[in-house]
């Protein structure tokens, strides 16, 4: 198992790096003088060159990527251009919004999308079956900011059983957690509902049947355990990809999060401040997905020997 | 095609001759392909109606001009946001400009959207996908680390960082769209070429000395035309996403551009007083991208038994 954990570590050090490439090199061939940008109004040739210099913006760009990355390491990913505080701590004081926001979604899209999925195998062709998988589809296929908006205007507006937008307690996280979890419940339903399909199939469910069991008994005892298997690896893999993409959720409800730090970092051309929040994401998926891995191998002792 | 090739190939190599291939050749007859996709398509009433839409949505697109008395850009002051009436069957946005017009002029932005940076991932994944497959070693390895490492972005993050470095224009979603979306098709490709480079007829061709290149392009790149029909078809609408996401965010399309995502933006402002600028064109996007999942998912289906190597 350890041997495993190691080889699965040892791949996502290269990924890492070759995103801390991509992220570095899109970023910084961009035209544009962040030093003319920080300043704005008339300064003078010297000044300019003084703070170039300063910020090392002279050095060749190999040099420049491998102090960013020097830096990264040490957890220092340089100074926000506009704000003039370090990246770090801008997206460590935002990111407890977006966990909260992602942990809130992910549990939404658990307690709807597996009970919904094993009705829906269970009860197969059924009305809740078409309901329900209906429902998934639409998650997949509504654009997300247009059903945030939806969503205030049905219950905020209308309603007003809920804030519209802002994140100050429990009622402002319900319509952003539903909003952001709709689609990876469909994802789960529907995953749910063909795992527990195809493993119904299988011959030690026709023993449990034949030897007399009941229905209920054969799906909660024998059949459920083993076909959740492929659905907990991609809700790991999930809870990652929803803290990335809560940029959207974020920027409609106002919720201050790491997602609303890069959209306002790309209005202010903020590019240290995009950066980072960039990585520090994108850095929190590439975990996600080793968890999941190191989780399946766990759950299905079978992984490992492949 | 596909038939067409492998008779080729059965006529020049008898041996070739798989037996799937002869038995299709006595079940059924004037059995080909294509009709055996059609047939099986056109029993799922799900993508039919999926392919409807997207007919209407084309024909929309050409016809567009001639739909509409209104221009999608003129701005009349005197009729803002009115709500639907006979005049303006969606109503009008806060420039006073007829919401269904921008709306079906959005709809020549979408599927240009949805297919050409669609289109360019797939031939950008196909390519790197048949040389990492077919030559494997180092250059596979090396193919299959990009793939890895664009697959670790969270796309829409990607796509933004690359929009932040272009610039926002319409050319520059395309390739910030092909160049998140290529790594998926790569890895499809390279493992269909992965089990395809083993079968009797690459062997067979590599035998009497055809190139690599031609063994590639003429016999192994037409045995993964199902699973890149798929690809595309489905590939359309989460570009069409992507591009309405990227627009709200304000690094896609730019106004006065009646893009459906943009619209939906610009109706966010006015969601109390004119619900509708913001909530019509999400529906039209719904509508869309659900048509082409039905789509796509026919296809899968209808192509399945093509795709198992």
């Amino acid at each position: 198992m350890l041997k495993f954990i190691l080889k699965r570590l040892l791949i996502s050090i290269p990924i890492l790096i070759g995103v801390t490439v991509i992220i570095f090199f899109l970023l910084n061939v961009v035209p544009g003088d962040p030093v003319a940008l920080m300043m704005k109004e008339h300064i003078s040739v010297d000044v300019v060159a003084r703070v170039r210099a300063q910020m090392h913006l002279d050095d060749p760009a190999i040099v420049r990527y491998f102090r960013f990355l020097g830096g990264a390491l040490r957890g220092d990913l340089g100074e926000s251009y506009k704000l003039n505080r370090p990246v770090t701590s801008l997206i460590l004081g935002a990111f407890p919004n977006t966990f909260i926001l992602a942990l809130c979604a992910a549990l939404f899209a658990w307690i709807v999308g597996i009970p919904a999925g094993i009705l829906s195998a269970v009860k197969k062709y059924s009305l809740p079956d078409n309901l329900f998988m209906g429902f998934s589809l639409l998650g997949v296929s509504m654009p997300v900011f247009w059903s945030a908006l939806l969503f205030q205007y049905v219950f905020a507006v209308k309603l007003r059983w809920l804030p519209v937008a802002g994140f100050e307690g429990w009622k402002y996280v319900i319509m952003p957690a539903i909003v952001l979890g709709w689609s990876s419940a469909g994802i789960i339903a529907r995953l749910t509902r063909s795992s527990l399909l195809e493993v119904m199939r299988n011959d030690y469910i026709r023993t449990a049947r034949a030897k007399g069991l009941h229905e209920l008994p054969v799906i909660f005892g024998h059949a459920l355990k083993n076909s959740l298997l492929p659905v907990v690896t991609v809700m790991a893999i999930q809870v990652a990809g929803l803290l990335a993409g809560a940029v959207i959720t974020e920027s409609v409800f106002g919720i201050p999060g790491v997602g609303r730090i890069a959209v306002n970092a790309i209005q202010a051309r903020d590019m240290p401040l995009l950066q980072g929040a960039v990585l520090f994401e994108t850095t929190l998926v590439i975990l996600g997905n080793l968890a999941a891995d190191i989780l399946y191998a766990f759950l299905d002792p079978r992984i490992k020997a492949a | 095609m596909e038939m067409k090739d492998r008779k080729e190939q059965e006529l020049s190599y008898p041996c070739l001759a798989t037996e799937t291939f002869t038995e299709e050749e006595t079940v059924a007859p004037p059995s080909s392909f294509l009709r055996d996709v059609v047939t099986a398509y056109r029993r799922n009433r799900l993508a039919m109606a999926g392919a409807v839409i997207v007919l209407i949505l084309f024909l929309v697109a050409i016809f567009v001009p001639w739909l509409t008395p209104y221009d999608p850009y003129a701005i009349d002051l005197e009729v803002m946001t009115e709500p639907p009436s006979w005049a303006h069957w969606l109503g009008t946005d806060q420039f006073g400009r007829d919401l269904l017009t921008r709306i079906l002029y959005g709809t020549r932005i979408s599927l240009v959207i949805g297919i050409v940076p669609t289109l360019l991932s797939m031939i950008i994944g196909t390519t790197l996908g048949l040389i990492g497959g077919y030559y494997g070693g180092k250059t596979d390895m090396i193919i299959m680390r990009l793939c890895d490492i664009v697959l670790a972005f969270p796309s829409l993050l990607l796509a933004m960082v690359v929009m932040y470095t272009l610039g926002a224009t319409l050319v520059n979603i395309f390739i910030a769209l092909a160049a998140v979306g290529w790594a998926g098709t790569a890895r499809v490709v390279r493992s269909q070429v992965l089990s395809l480079k083993e079968k009797e007829f690459v062997e067979a061709a590599r035998a009497v000395g055809v190139k690599n290149r031609v063994i590639m392009v003429r016999h192994i790149l037409p045995n993964c035309l199902p699973a890149l029909i798929v690809l595309f078809t489905l590939g359309i609408p989460g570009a069409i996403l992507s591009e309405a996401s990227l627009s709200f965010l304000g690094v896609g399309a730019q106004p006065p551009t009646p893009s459906w995502g943009l619209i939906v933006t610009s109706g966010k402002e006015y969601l109390f007083s004119a619900p509708w600028v913001a909530i019509s064109p999400g529906l039209f996007i719904l509508v869309t991208v659900l048509a082409f999942n039905f789509m796509g998912d026919g296809f899968r289906d209808a192509l399945d038994p093509y795709m198992k190597q």
